[in-house]
């Protein structure tokens, strides 16, 4: 039984195959990195996996169950939570009300009891609450609980995607290049907190990275892409020996 | 400044944060209540309008401003609402029965409107609610049988159980303060809870709303039939005070002013809806009264500076010219949206609430306070 696999998957834009028949499974409790130059297709595969887009072709397992045809807004209450590359946060509104939708999977009132704010919809808001505590407590994020997020440094805007991305509770977690972005000392915490996810609370990661540095750090093993095929995979030192990933890297 | 400590989340959860939310809602509901018999007749009747707009405005504010979707088509579903009660009432059927009938029915109808929305876009479904609009004013026109078309319909007073309510009364402007008490605290129940946050979430990103677990369709569609339902009510209201209603009273300028009310307002939350409705409806009785007098007192300045009396006497015919073009209101409405947009993007309420912040931090409030800052560049790749 495998935990997450990808099994030989494509995406094509058009002419253009941005994820050429790609395999890969994760097992449960590792940290998997995918790295790739600029343009390699490793957003895409987030966005397959987390079904924005449909494969051209291949399938996608969660804990042996086929989801390459669950719909988008199901995927969360499977237990596959994801943060983006670019940020997608929920500008104006606060944090408490960004990592609540992190927890939008979990609600179980209903319309009508929710417009009369029913006592059964206050005690499912407090256990929310005590939830998101949690989460706001394990990445410090205390200081911004209120706040817009309209106004926080970017910084401090990638970690609260993280958050959200917790308050669901997944299983696995996508991280979309979490330390692109971030100055050293933040790609610092960032490290800590991606070994605590695993290590504290049991949640599989898989991330795209471009810093080396972090990649080493963390991972347990990675898997190197380019033009959307599968080029090398393997522990971190293996991959990054690997002649074709050299070559890709610079361009030979 | 106050500085709120917390420590449950009864706190988080609570419409009136801290006690001195208590006094200043506590004191406005008691001048709302005791407004009948402190103002004019007049007074009251506009007050009532501003009621009826304002719980537009909420409906409103539900959809475009939490969620997200313009719609430039509830001067439709007013109408429905309005014409629901007025055919109802023909047929004998008693307001407690017409009324939640007239939420329901535009409730279903915006619902409708929402399934073809769903794949729309900004100016696209702009478009289609004004296509809306459009069908339901010409429906209207040609179902005779219900609606007698374009002689209108004659609308009696309400009748609450028996209890007569003309429309001048002061048991019809408690019934209005009471439906925009309950739309108010509709629309801020589901802020609180997971149906209002995911509206919000729809509004700032779809994709990770999506990623998040939201069906987009699902709450899109719950999104137009609270919308199109609040109004409903708002149009059966509406029609019993105007006591007549025809096609031509649900056009296309209607919805513009009900946008209007909350780009005015501020969009970002239920205050912005009180505050543009209170524009909305004084601005009509203060444009009429500036066409009326501002031509004669121009005229007499003009008058009391030197000039000649047959020179006034034609800048005042000129002056009233102008006034009196067609079209004259829809461009002012217009400047003002542009002024706004421009301007005050958060609408009279984000101007309050700077002025308050001001006073709060005096001398310390700085320019910038509420100056955006744009840190990345957002993909909309995902679409
Ligand atoms: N929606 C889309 N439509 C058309 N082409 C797309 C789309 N999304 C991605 N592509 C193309 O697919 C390829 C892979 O893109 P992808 O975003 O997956 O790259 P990436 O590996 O994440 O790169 P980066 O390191 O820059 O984030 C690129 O050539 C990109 O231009
Ligand atoms: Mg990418």
């Amino acid at each position: 039984m495998s935990f997450f696999t990808v099994d030989g998957i494509s995406l094509q834009f058009g002419g253009l195959k941005a994820v050429d028949n790609v395999s890969f499974s994760v097992t449960k409790g590792e940290i998997f990195t995918i790295i790739g130059p600029n343009g390699a297709g490793k957003t895409s595969i987030f966005n397959l996996i987390s079904r924005l887009y449909d494969p051209t072709s291949g399938r996608l397992f969660f804990e042996d169950r086929d989801i390459t045809e669950v719909p988008p807004h199901q995927i969360a209450k499977l237990g596959i939570a994801r943060t983006f590359q670019n940020i997608e946060l929920f500008e104006n509104a606060s944090m408490l009300a960004n990592l609540l939708v992190g927890r939008h999977c979990h609600a179980t009132t209903g319309l009508w009891q929710e417009m009369l704010f029913l006592p059964g919809v206050r005690r499912a808001e407090k256990e929310h609450r005590r939830k998101v505590e949690e989460v706001i407590e394990f990445l410090d994020l205390q200081a911004y609980r209120d706040k817009l997020i309209a106004g926080l440094p970017y910084g401090v805007r990638k970690v609260i995607e993280v958050a959200r991305a917790l308050c669901s509770e997944p299983k696995l977690i996508l991280l979309d290049e979490p330390s692109s972005g971030l100055n050293v000392e933040e790609t610092d915490d960032m490290s800590f907190w991606i070994r605590d996810i695993r290590s504290e609370l049991g949640i599989t990661v898989l991330m795209v990275e471009h810093d080396m540095t972090l990649v080493n750090r963390v991972s347990d093993r990675v898997l190197a892409l380019n033009y959307g095929k599968v080029l090398a995979s393997g522990t971190p030192a293996e991959v990054q020996a690997h002649p074709d990933v050299i070559a890709a890297y610079l361009g030979a | 400044m106050r500085f709120i400590f917390k420590t449950d989340y009864d706190q988080d959860i609570r419409i009136l944060k801290h006690s001195g939310y208590w006094w200043s809602y506590g004191v406005l509901l008691a001048v709302m209540l005791a407004a009948p018999y402190l103002l004019g007749s007049y007074l009251q009747s506009q007050l009532v309008f501003v009621f009826i707009y304002a719980i537009v405005g909420v409906a409103l504010m539900i959809l475009t401003g939490f969620t997200g979707q313009a719609s430039l088509g509830h001067a439709a579903f007013l109408a429905i609402g309005a014409y629901t009660a007025g055919f109802m009432q023909s047929l004998g059927v008693p307001f407690i029965v017409y009324f939640p009938l007239a939420a329901i029915l535009t409730g279903v109808v915006g619902a409708l409107v929402g399934f073809p929305a769903l794949r729309l876009h900004g100016i696209y479904l702009v478009i289609a609610t004004i296509a809306f609009a459009f069908i339901v004013e010409e429906v209207l026109a040609r179902w005779e049988s219900v609606t007698h078309g374009n002689e209108g319909m004659r609308v009696r007073a309400l009748d609450l159980l028996g209890m007569p309510v003309p429309r001048d009364s002061e048991a019809f402007y408690y019934l209005c303060l009471l439906v925009l008490v309950g739309a108010v605290l509709l629309a801020l129940n589901l802020l609180r809870s997971p149906t209002g946050r995911a509206f919000v979430a729809i509004r700032d990103s779809e994709t990770a709303g999506k990623s998040m677990g939201i069906d987009l369709a699902a709450y899109k569609v719950k999104s137009f039939a609270i919308s199109a339902a609040i109004t409903g009510l708002a149009g059966v209201l509406f029609a019993h005070k105007m006591t007549f209603i025809s096609p031509e009273m649900f056009t296309l300028l209607l919805s513009i002013e009900f946008i209007m009310v909350i780009i005015i307002g501020g969009a970002f939350g239920v205050h912005g809806a009180i505050f543009g409705a209170i524009f909305i409806v004084m601005v009509d009785p203060f444009l009429t009264a500036l066409k009326d007098d501002l031509p004669v007192l121009v005229a007499s300045i003009g008058d009391s500076l030197g000039m000649s009396p047959e020179a006034a006497g034609q800048l005042r015919e000129k002056l009233a010219k102008i006034g009196s073009a067609a079209g004259l209101k829809g461009a002012i409405y217009g400047l003002i949206i542009m002024m706004f947009i421009l301007f005050e993007p958060y609408g009279l309420y984000g101007r309050w609430l700077k002025v308050k912040l001001f006073f709060q931090l005096f001398p310390l409030y700085k320019r910038a306070t509420f100056k955006r800052q744009k840190t990345y560049v957002k993909s909309e790749r995902n679409r």
